[in-house]
């Protein structure tokens, strides 16, 4: 195994740190204007997940770093164009379907993801991989079954969520980019090549969206530039400037 | 908490000659403190009066995660993000709790939300006030959770077996609330001079809305006196408002902030701090729907409500398909 080269390990760790900082941040936007109660406990539950995983990873990028940083400094204190989350978290919410579709688009992905990283040769990738799979694997069976009950039910909800995949699907693709940060990570074993996961997620979301009577959208675009922070969407900057607005307003204080 | 102004079918109550022995028995239960379950016989009125008052309970616990919501975007840390999330779904499963102990009285979930989008159900006044800044999160933990735990815990001794239930879990987790609201706005009281101010601000807008939460005082509180007798209450709301006063005063100075009220001072004689009363007069406007948030907070319920009929409507066709399909399999 190749010994890893630190640069391209924190920028492996801001994209795996990112994804979940920017997803369980929209996610938290829907608290208290959930569909139904059991929603609101859901989805509350699942951004505290993933806010949680992002502590671990950005804790962890910050001491890769070595500059005597934070995971908080390395979420409150980037701008956007160090952020390194695909951009399908951060688009905006949508309706109840779009945020669940993409929910379960991004779940799907995470968890073929985390099992590999859990048993890679990073010790603390694979640690706090290991305890954000068992959360993942309720998340993508939630999301699934939501996708499916809302496919397969009215058709109006039909309707809206095939909406909602074919808005998102053009999104999908960037997760399977590989490029000379994955290469690094392969050659270190610390991480799969993302394009390798490409048959076992869409086997996956083939399933789900038959059940769900869903048709997965032809065509292979994909847009990106969110992990290599090459061009984020415009959503970016307005997540980030309320995410970040007390950190920026009163610098230096504690919390 | 979050139970104010709750009415029963008339003031007074009935003395032993008045009740009929299905009703006197029931009382002699609740003096010898038997919880009154499901099953059991109870008087129509005992009835209508704890719908009333646990769902206007759990509405609270619902209506109340939009004001703590209103933060969750904007916490300034990873772990208060997570503290914040954790605890407004931990409210959203009170409210869930509190209705299931309310459909045990034979009325649904559904029916109590209606009744709440309509307007002919309430929730406590206090969340019809705003969360200006940051510090009104670590505020309402320490003020309005600390009031809430109070009543609660006066409440665990209620005779209806399925609320008095509801509340000794609830308890447990509103201390724990309570406690990282104090310890929110100790980072504060302690920190920049920006950020005291912001402690400050959160102290002085809520501490009157918090004295508030415990209802009118007693002589004006025309509905106490049968749920004092059926045990639907426990304590008077002077009594709960006194112990809230004399417990958070010391905290208040321990924090080193001012005062929100001039007219605090420890009186030797009763033992007791003095204090002023709240504005009557602006927690009857804020019932009657004139609090500064009462149209969004209303307005945000029923849009998500609204806008999430397609989604229950949804779900609910694919459970009917699925349940046909298994039906057809047999």
């Amino acid at each position: 195994m190749a010994e890893v080269d630190n640069t391209a390990l924190l920028q492996f760790l801001l994209r795996t740190g990112d994804n979940t900082l920017i997803l369980g941040h929209r996610v938290s936007e829907w608290c208290g204007h959930a569909p139904i109660l059991e929603e609101d406990i859901a989805l509350a539950n699942t951004a505290l997940d993933l806010i949680g995983q992002t502590q671990l990873w950005l804790g962890y990028a910050a001491e890769v770093q070595g500059m005597g940083k934070s995971a908080d400094d390395l979420a409150f204190l980037r701008d956007v164009w160090d952020f390194r989350n695909v951009l399908l978290v951060e688009l905006p919410n949508g309706d109840f379907g779009q945020t669940l579709m993409r929910q379960f688009l991004f779940d799907a992905w995470h968890s073929i993801m985390l099992p590999r990283l859990a048993k890679g040769t990073d010790e603390r990738v694979r640690e706090i991989a290991q305890k954000a799979v068992k959360e993942v694997s309720y998340h993508v069976e939630r999301s699934a079954d939501t996708v499916v009950g809302l496919g397969d039910g009215t058709e109006e909800s039909h309707a809206r969520m095939q909406a909602a995949l074919d808005y998102l699907y053009p999104y999908v693709g960037e997760l399977f980019e590989s490029d000379e940060v994955d290469a690094a990570m392969v050659d270190a074993g610390i991480a799969p090549d993302p394009a390798s996961l490409r048959d076992e997620y869409d086997a996956l979301v083939g399933r789900v969206m038959e059940k769900a009577t869903l048709t997965v959208p032809d065509g292979s675009f994909a847009h990106k530039g969110g992990r290599t922070g090459r061009m984020h969407t415009e959503h970016l900057g307005h997540l980030v400037s309320s995410m970040q607005w007390l950190q920026r307003a009163y610098p230096g204080s504690e919390w | 908490m979050y139970a104010q102004m709750i009415k029963t079918a008339r003031p007074g109550i009935k003395s032993r000659e008045e009740m009929t022995d299905q009703e006197r028995e029931f009382q002699d239960k609740i003096d010898n403190d038997i919880k009154i379950e499901p099953r059991d016989w109870m008087p129509e009125d005992y009835r209508k009066t704890l719908i009333r008052q646990i769902g206007q309970h759990a509405h609270s616990e619902v209506v109340g995660q939009l004001p703590e919501g209103n933060w969750i975007t904007r916490a300034p840390t990873l772990e208060r993000k997570a503290i914040l999330l954790a605890k407004v779904q931990d409210e959203a499963g009170h409210g869930l709790y509190l209705y299931s102990a309310a459909e045990t009285l034979g009325v649904t979930r559904d029916d109590l939300v209606e009744r709440l989008h309509e307007g002919r159900m309430k929730y406590s006044s206090i969340f019809n006030y705003p969360t200006l800044n940051w510090a009104d999160i670590g505020a309402v933990g320490w003020l309005v959770d600390g009031a809430a735990i109070i009543n609660q815990v006066a409440l665990q001794r209620t005779s209806y077996g399925p609320y008095s239930r509801a509340m000794v879990r609830i308890c447990k987790e509103e201390s724990f609330h309570a406690r990282q609201g104090y310890h929110a706005i100790m980072k504060m009281a302690f920190g920049t001079p920006a950020q005291k101010k912001m402690a400050q601000d959160a102290l002085n807008r809520l501490w009157f809305p918090s004295l508030m939460m415990f209802g009118p005082s007693d002589k004006d509180s025309v509905h106490s006196e049968q749920s004092m007798a059926w045990k639907i209450k426990v304590k008077t709301n002077d009594e709960l408002r006194q112990q809230f006063v004399d417990q958070t005063v010391p905290q208040i100075e321990y924090l080193g902030l001012d005062l929100p009220d001039p007219g605090i001072t420890w009186n030797e004689e009763r033992e007791h701090y003095d204090f002023t009363d709240p504005d009557w007069n602006e927690f009857f406007d804020v019932l009657k729907g004139n609090g500064p948030c009462n149209t969004d907070r209303m307005r945000d319920r029923k849009a998500a409500w609204d806008d999430g009929q397609w989604v229950r409507d949804g779900l609910l066709a694919h459970a009917r398909k699925k349940a046909a399909a298994r039906v057809a399999a047999e």
